[in-house]
């Protein structure tokens, strides 16, 4: 286009060496379509739009006017014409352009740099109202888009600090105005950035410095300080009276946010009357005090009263009284809402039933503390003490729950999890929460439910990840173990709430008849072995079930990597028994006397033991019985024969010798 | 052993107690340590024993933690078969040196009239007892060792055989698997814990009829303790016996002092122990195998 209009002055000038210079004489070469001419050694079109020009806002100008170095020469002009220098009328735009980003640009040589033609055109500049121009409001985000959107040289090979910007600007509301609703006084990028001087936001002089920005903002919210949310994030909009703050520190720039806030309300206005400590309700007599000091200490002292206690209208004299619904946690906590209506809890609330408790039944009202915090009622080693308010014997949750887990809150104080917790306090130790988890609690018969049969191992899991990983390469998980038998979780093992450590006493006792619920013959019949016998009397060190199948990487006996697989069988009863060999591993650790197919010597050996047993007691005791009448008989004639002698001995000899008679 | 200084005479209540008459010495010093060592063993034995026998009874778990755990009542096993064992092996000894200072040969030994082995008398004594008890004849003349006597003797015989040997192998399992198969270990259990199940079945009922509680001894016979019975009662129980001593005239030569009443209280306190131990073990026999067996 540049070099275009220059031929053209150049012929104009070459082909008419007249003096009075009339557009028409110009129009003579350069209304031909076909005209060409050089520049620099290259050929270019020398056409120019007779037309579009004369309707141009420069139509009724002279071309020598612009093309000022071709006046009064002549014609045919020389080829090589100089630049048009648009500052020889618009000289206070020049002005600002030359120090600007792109007037810097041009003059560095930047071959990137755009001059006054890039935006506005050269024959066919039109007025910035007319819609026909480049730069009409409309226009201008694609007209800067040209070098300022994803992909371009200027986006790609300069520095420019911000991304995706016309993008963006179209889903600001700005753009939205602008692009979608057709207002054109909705800003532009030329708005904020100016048309001409168009500067670094670190330039001081920018209209998007830092201290610019709210100034800038304002020509457009020019009474942004009536309206404006006075208090945010608990501390006032302004810093000091009448100074605005940098509007991008909350709007970002091209991404200007469609975010409604209420009227803002400081909360000395709502102290005003709910500081008082009298202060109750007319409907029900509930306090309506709210302690500022509470909130100040809680987590959310940097959030506003009328945040949480949405709908005030600060134009009321009582401004609370528009308030109609009760505050609502998950307008900002949308996540944890949207678990706890799925929840047992939030399925009672929605129930209006009212043992469902709200989030102020657990997480308080303004005194609200994270769970990092450890006054707050959710932390780690409160949360037993918490959820017992409902859950322990006697209350109403425990009263309601028709489940076999009873006396929770008393067992799992006694658990392992409840000593690392209460005792040791562990506060990673698996509290109520890490199991049941916080705001998805469910009923274990519920598929969703992280207590549920199916997701007992990986809810164990969290912590102990290492021994789910053993147990999922286990016969017992449902990956290893085909079987439509109902296959055991953790829980069946170890219990819910009465977990303890597998090294404690009670736990290596019960263990058999755990495996017993399943496993009822073998379990039965390890108690007719040393094994069974010592610990039946109540001691744990002899082998238990896992000592020898393992615990969570159990296997049967067929699989190569069991315990007890041939080659693995002599290792593990040497685990104990350091001299075992092949043919001590022959032991049969759970041999019964009472099945002749299985164990055939064993039912031989005892029943002939018996045999042996009963036919001795059997002589034995007919030998005693048939004894035992004549032997008393015999005693009793033995009685009355010395009775008679010494009557015989009385007669004769003195009554000195009686007691040598009664020894006889 | 000879206490002369004593002269009290016999309280009323045991009208059998000693008194200053001399009595026929029937057990050595030596037997009679013997027997006692083989009461405390076998009674730990069996004590000890049962608790894994019967470990399914709460008796069982009571006993076993006062004898002070399972290991301590396995060791206390041992140490009392070790003992069992000294026992047998000296009375063996004992033998021998017997048969070399009284009777020479072996042959005198185990088949003169007071051998220990059964005879044709035996067989003639057990007729005649049966027929006795059925009013069918007297009572058989008994020489020195009658024949339930000779039974209880050779009964520890079987006994230290059958459980001293399978008890070794679950002594020494590791060991005697290098030679027998694994499961011979269960089959050594059942053989040694039904073994020790008759001889302490036996031993508390039939031996104790036979020796303590029947009518003429009621309610036990010292002579294994003291090694003396008076030389009428000798008369009475073993008539044979009494009459071969009196026709060899060797009699005078077994007449000792009695011991001093001291003495015999003090063997009487021993005896009812080990009787009442003995009671209580067939009880709680009966109680597990009756009631609580499974």
């Amino acid at each position: 286009m540049r070099t275009s209009l220059l031929i053209l002055a150049a012929s104009v000038s070459l082909a008419f060496p007249v003096n009075a210079q009339e557009n028409s004489d110009c129009l003579m070469c350069h209304s031909d379509k076909s005209a060409t001419g050089t520049r620099k050694g290259k050929t270019i079109s020398i056409y120019v739009n007779e037309a579009k020009f004369s309707g141009s806002i420069h139509g009724s100008l002279t071309c020598v006017g612009c093309h000022a170095e071709l006046a009064g020469k002549e014609m045919p002009h020389d080829e090589d014409v100089a630049k048009v220098d648009c500052g020889t009328c618009h000289s206070s735009e020049q002005e600002l352009h030359a120090k600007s980003l792109h007037g810097k640009a041009i003059k560095r040589g930047d071959p990137l740099a755009p001059e006054c033609k890039n935006c506005h055109g050269s024959h066919d500049i039109y007025g910035v109202k007319d819609v026909r121009s480049q730069v009409a409001p409309l226009k201008i985000p694609f007209l800067c888009g040209k070098c300022h959107q994803e992909g371009t040289k200027v986006m790609q090979q300069r520095t420019i600090h911000q991304d995706h910007i016309v993008e963006n600007f179209s889903e600001s509301i700005h753009g939205e105005g602008l692009l979608k609703k057709g207002l054109i006084v909705a800003p532009n990028c030329a708005s904020c950035h100016t048309a001409h001087s168009i500067l670094p936001h670190t330039d001081p002089s920018s209209s998007i410095a830092r201290k610019n920005i709210a100034s800038t903002c304002a020509r457009c919210h020019a009474q942004i300080e009536a309206v404006h949310r006075k208090i945010i994030r608990g501390e006032l909009w302004e810093k000091q009276a009448h100074v605005l703050p940098a509007c991008i520190d909350c709007h970002q720039p091209h991404k200007v946010r469609k975010v409604y806030y209420d009227l803002g309300m400081s909360n000395a206005d709502c102290l005003r009357c709910h500081g008082n400590k009298d202060l109750k309700s007319s409907r029900d007599g509930r306090s309506l005090y709210a302690s500022g000091d509470e909130l100040s200490h809680s987590r959310h002292a940097k959030i506003a009263c009328s945040q949480c206690h949405a709908e005030v209208n600060s134009s009321h004299v009582r401004p609370c009284e528009t308030i109609t619904k009760k505050v609502e946690c998950s307008s900002c906590h949308e996540e944890v809402g949207q678990q706890f209506v799925k929840s047992m809890h939030g399925q009672l609330l929605q129930k209006n039933d009212v043992n469902g408790p709200t989030c102020k039944e657990c997480h308080g009202t303004h005194g609200v503390r994270g769970k990092i915090d450890p006054k707050s009622a959710t932390f780690a080693t409160n949360i037993p003490k918490l959820c017992a308010r409902c859950h322990r014997e006697g209350e109403k949750a425990a009263v309601r729950y028709k489940g076999d887990e009873h006396d929770i809150i008393a067992h799992y104080t006694e658990s392992i999890h409840g000593k690392g917790l209460m005792k040791s306090g562990l506060t990673v130790t698996a509290t109520c929460t890490n199991c049941h988890t916080a705001h998805g609690v469910l009923p274990k018969s519920d598929s969703l439910s992280s207590v549920n049969r199916k997701n007992v191992p990986e809810t164990c899991g969290r912590c102990h990840h290492g021994i789910q990983e053993q147990f999922e390469n286990s016969i017992h998980h449902e990956k290893v173990g085909k079987t439509d038998k109902q296959l055991p979780v953790c829980s069946d093992c170890h219990s819910a709430h009465t977990i303890q450590r597998a090294d404690a006493q009670g736990f290596k006792l019960e263990i058999m008849t755990k495996c017993g619920r399943c496993h009822e013959e073998i379990a039965k019949t390890y108690f007719d072995t040393y094994h069974g016998k010592v610990t039946q009397l109540g001691y744990t060190k002899t082998a238990k079930c896992y000592d020898c199948h393992g615990a969570h990487d159990i296997l049967p006996v067929a699989d190569p990597k069991s315990k007890l697989s041939h080659d693995n069988v002599v290792g593990t009863c040497q685990k104990c028994h350091e001299g075992a060999n092949r043919r001590f591993a022959g032991y049969l650790t759970h041999a019964t006397h009472h099945d002749p197919q299985k164990y055939p010597f064993l039912f031989w050996t005892f029943w002939g033991m018996t045999g042996l047993l009963v036919s001795t007691f059997v002589f034995g005791g007919m030998h005693t019985l048939l004894w035992l009448p004549r032997a008393l008989q015999m005693k009793r004639e033995a009685k009355r024969k010395r009775e008679a002698n010494s009557v015989k001995t009385d007669a004769t000899t003195n009554n000195e010798t009686n007691s040598d008679d009664t020894q006889q | 052993m000879n206490a002369s200084g004593d002269e009290r005479p016999s309280t009323s209540e045991h009208p059998e107690l000693p008194g200053t008459e001399k009595q026929y010495q029937r057990f050595s010093r030596l037997n009679r340590v013997l027997h006692i060592l083989m009461i405390v063993s076998f009674i730990s034995l069996a004590l000890t024993g049962m608790t894994l026998k019967f470990s399914y009874t709460g008796w069982a778990q009571f006993l076993s933690h006062v004898l002070g755990g399972y290991e301590s009542a396995g060791f206390i096993h041992r140490f009392a078969a070790v003992i069992m064992l000294g026992v047998f092996v000296t009375h063996i000894v004992d033998l021998a040196r017997r048969k070399r200072r009284e009777f020479g040969t072996w042959k005198n030994l185990l088949l003169g009239s007071d051998s220990m082995l059964f005879n044709k008398k035996d067989l003639h004594d057990f007729i005649g007892n049966v027929k006795w008890f059925l009013h069918k004849g007297p009572r058989p003349q008994y020489g020195r060792w009658t024949y339930w006597e000779k039974f209880d003797y050779f009964a520890v015989f079987w006994g230290i055989f059958v459980i001293g040997s399978t008890g070794l192998m679950l002594w020494f399992p590791e060991l005697f698997t290098n030679i027998i198969p694994g499961w011979m270990l269960n089959v050594a259990t059942i053989i040694h814990s039904d073994e020790a199940l008759l001889a302490t079945g036996f031993i508390f009922t039939v031996h104790f009829f036979n020796t303590h509680l029947r009518p003429e001894k009621f309610p036990m016979d010292l002579v294994v303790f003291t090694g003396r019975m008076e030389v009428e009662e000798l008369k009475e129980d073993k008539p044979a016996e009494y009459e071969a001593m009196v026709q060899s005239g060797k009699l005078a030569e077994n007449l000792v002092e009695p011991y001093p009443p001291i003495v015999i209280r003090a063997i009487r306190v021993f005896g009812w122990t080990a009787l009442s131990i003995g009671f209580s073990i067939i009880i709680w026999i009966i109680y597990a195998m009756l009631f609580a067996y499974r």
